[in-house]
């Protein structure tokens, strides 16, 4: 038993990494309100980008600028890699947002609400019409 | 270095750089945005052409990104495998802007401009996608190529937009765990290079961490290529986008997601990895699902895009099953991936021809239901008669492409002694016989109804436009055309590299 939450603890970041996922998997699956799902896509995103980021870290590394005599001395640094890979995946992921709101601003429009299942409703009227 | 070496790059490149010279060009003259797309697309097919032919008589291109070393920097790499699917993806493309640029004026009079630098954006996407060696890379390109259909499936308006929403949601989902399985391989090995990691992986193996990427990689593609249980986005989004939208997601989009995990389950996981795991059988029963379900919820639809939607499901379960069968079929000519990459590029002619009809039929008389479609084959005689060249391709009536990737889909499956998928098949094309006879019939043997009815008196366009009918004709003659050849065994060299590439096939 002690072993078993050592080992949770040992890998913490990792765990709030899955709790966080978990959270925004459900709000995308069960939110009613469009802008709240996009909401849930948002943290669901985040979660992964900081698995990338904590992958990175080394406690106590520095910023990788470094010099041969630094390395020497003993100074860590943090692998700067996965922070550049998430610079790019957070412009994707912001991309993603920004086309999100801006087809719920449409809905809104065309629908008068942003609630899922009104849109189903009086989409599923329109076609019955177009028929 | 010679000159072909340097096309990878650029037809992504010109790709981007024509995307924002047409949003300059929109504001000036707006009949020039087609032009400008157009003339890019036929650059981009020459380049295509002469680097497959490069890689088919010498070797591989590997192009290093501002010169940095591959395990460092990023590279380009084209096999026979990417110059296949480039060619494919920018023919497709190249007739979808021809015939667009009628259907556009009509449907989408005061977006011409933006239309056109999206269309070029998802282009450009594509390439990406096809051409990287870099795993973060064609993450990345994934998600410029989905990011441009989604706005391009919107911008109809009205239903689509509910449509594009779903297909944003779970698409970045698919992403998402796209990026996730990418995370867990450079935590055990360090290295986002796909030749790197099918170096550094074969030890690995038996890692748990690896074994959860390749689960992440499969589910997170399996969204974007609309695999069974999750092709939820897809009938709605192709039934509502501009019908030559509709052509490229059926066609291309979803086939290039298909691309990408060939590439990451046989070159980055070896075919090594994949006979540890159960994985590949699993995934023919679940494609076999997709046939059946798909099929059967095409006879449902009356909307004529939707039903081709639903039957776009089915096809990638034929794509998906031939693909799961490679590892265990392994005799020349219908082993390895070669089945696979045949109805890779039989769908995208089939489903590009399909779909460009059914727009032409909304284009001159908005008509979406089959229940209208009556007399229609003497109304539109080249039209409807094109229509039925692909639609018993579809069913896979000798010479055609159909008949041929459903001949080498169970001659595979015989060799394997999976003698299901052999009946599943057979009864797939029953299915594909009774929803487009239903469409033919009422074409062609139905009368039309008094001039009374009100469906019946649409206003009739003499003139078919030749824009949008040349297109259509070349795809629905190559469907016969690609048959024959496929049957005389002529294109058959550039798979059997990709097979001898991946150690799945030895003559």
């Amino acid at each position: 038993m002690e072993l078993l939450i050592e080992k949770i603890f040992a890998k913490y970041n990792y765990w709030i990494f899955i709790i966080i996922m978990s959270i925004g998997f459900y709000a995308i699956i069960v939110k009613n309100n469009l802008i709240k799902k996009i909401i849930g896509l948002n943290i669901f995103q985040t979660a992964i980008f900081l698995f990338f980021i904590s992958l990175g870290a080394v406690k106590g590394g520095t910023a990788p600028i470094v010099s041969e005599e630094m390395i020497a001395k003993g100074y860590v640094y943090v692998n700067p890699l996965p922070n550049v890979l998430i610079l790019t995946a957070i412009v994707v992921a912001v991309a993603t947002t920004a086309v999100a709101l801006s087809l719920i601003i449409r809905m809104y429009e065309e629908y008068g609400t942003i609630e899922e299942d009104e849109i189903i409703e009086k989409s599923e009227e329109k076609e019955v019409k177009w028929k | 270095m010679s000159v072909v070496e340097h096309f990878p790059i650029l037809t992504v490149a010109i790709s981007l750089l024509s995307a924002f010279t047409i949003f300059v060009a929109g504001w000036i003259n707006k009949k020039s945005c087609v032009f400008i797309s157009i003339a890019t697309l036929i650059a981009q097919f020459l380049m295509s052409m002469a680097i497959l032919n490069h890689v088919m008589t010498k070797e591989s291109i590997h192009y290093w990104l501002g010169g940095w070393k591959p395990p460092w920097g990023i590279e380009y790499v084209v096999d026979p495998l990417n110059a296949y699917i480039l060619v494919i993806l920018l023919f497709l493309a190249l007739f979808c802007a021809i015939y667009s640029k009628r259907s556009i004026e009509h449907e989408l009079p005061h977006k011409i401009a933006s239309f056109y630098t999206i269309y070029q954006l998802l282009i450009a996407g594509l390439c990406g996608v096809t051409v990287t060696g870099d795993i973060f890379n064609m993450y990345v390109f994934i998600e410029i190529t989905c990011l441009s259909s989604y706005a391009l499936i919107a911008s109809r308006g009205k239903i689509a937009l509910k449509a594009s929403f779903t297909y944003l949601v779970l698409g970045s989902i698919g992403a998402c765990f796209f990026l996730l399985g990418i995370g867990f391989l450079y935590s055990v090995t360090g290295s986002l290079n796909m030749h790197d990691l099918s170096l550094l992986l074969p030890p690995l193996y038996g890692n748990k961490a690896v074994m959860a990427a390749f689960v992440f990689f499969i589910v997170g593609l399996s969204i974007k290529m609309a695999l069974f249980p999750l092709h939820t986005w897809l009938p709605d989004a192709h039934a509502f986008a501009p019908s030559e939208i509709s052509a490229m997601l059926s066609g291309i989009i979803i086939e290039v997601s298909t691309y990408a995990f060939i590439r990451i389950a046989f070159a980055v996981f070896t075919v090594n990895f994949i006979k540890l795991l159960p994985i590949f059988d699993i995934l023919c029963w679940i494609a076999a699902t997709a046939i059946i379900i798909g099929s059967i919820l095409a006879i449902t639809q009356l909307n004529l895009k939707r039903m081709l939607a639903y039957s776009s499901v089915a096809h990638m379960g034929y794509i998906v099953l031939a693909m799961g069968l490679s590892i265990s079929a392994t005799s020349y000519p219908w082993g390895g991936l070669t089945p696979a990459l045949m109805h890779i590029l039989n769908h995208a002619l089939m489903k590009g021809c399909l779909f460009l009809v059914a727009g032409m039929f909304i284009y001159k008389a908005d008509l979406w239901y089959v229940t209208y479609f009556r007399g229609l084959g003497r109304k539109m005689p080249y039209t409807c008669a094109a229509f039925v060249i692909a639609a018993i391709s579809m069913i896979g009536v000798p010479p055609s492409v159909g008949f041929v990737s459903k001949l080498y889909i169970i001659l595979a499956s015989l060799e394997a002694k999976k003698f299901v998928f052999v009946a599943i098949m057979l009864l797939s094309s029953l299915l594909n016989l009774i929803y487009f006879w239903r469409v033919i019939e009422m074409m062609y043997m139905k009368r039309e109804e008094g001039a009374g009815n009100s469906h019946a008196s649409y206003s009739y366009k003499d003139e078919i436009p030749l824009s949008m009918l040349v297109p259509i004709w070349i795809l629905s003659s190559l469907c016969i055309i690609m048959g024959i050849l496929w049957l005389t065994k002529i294109p058959i060299p550039i798979l059997n590299k990709v097979n001898a590439m991946f150690g799945l096939v030895v003559i």
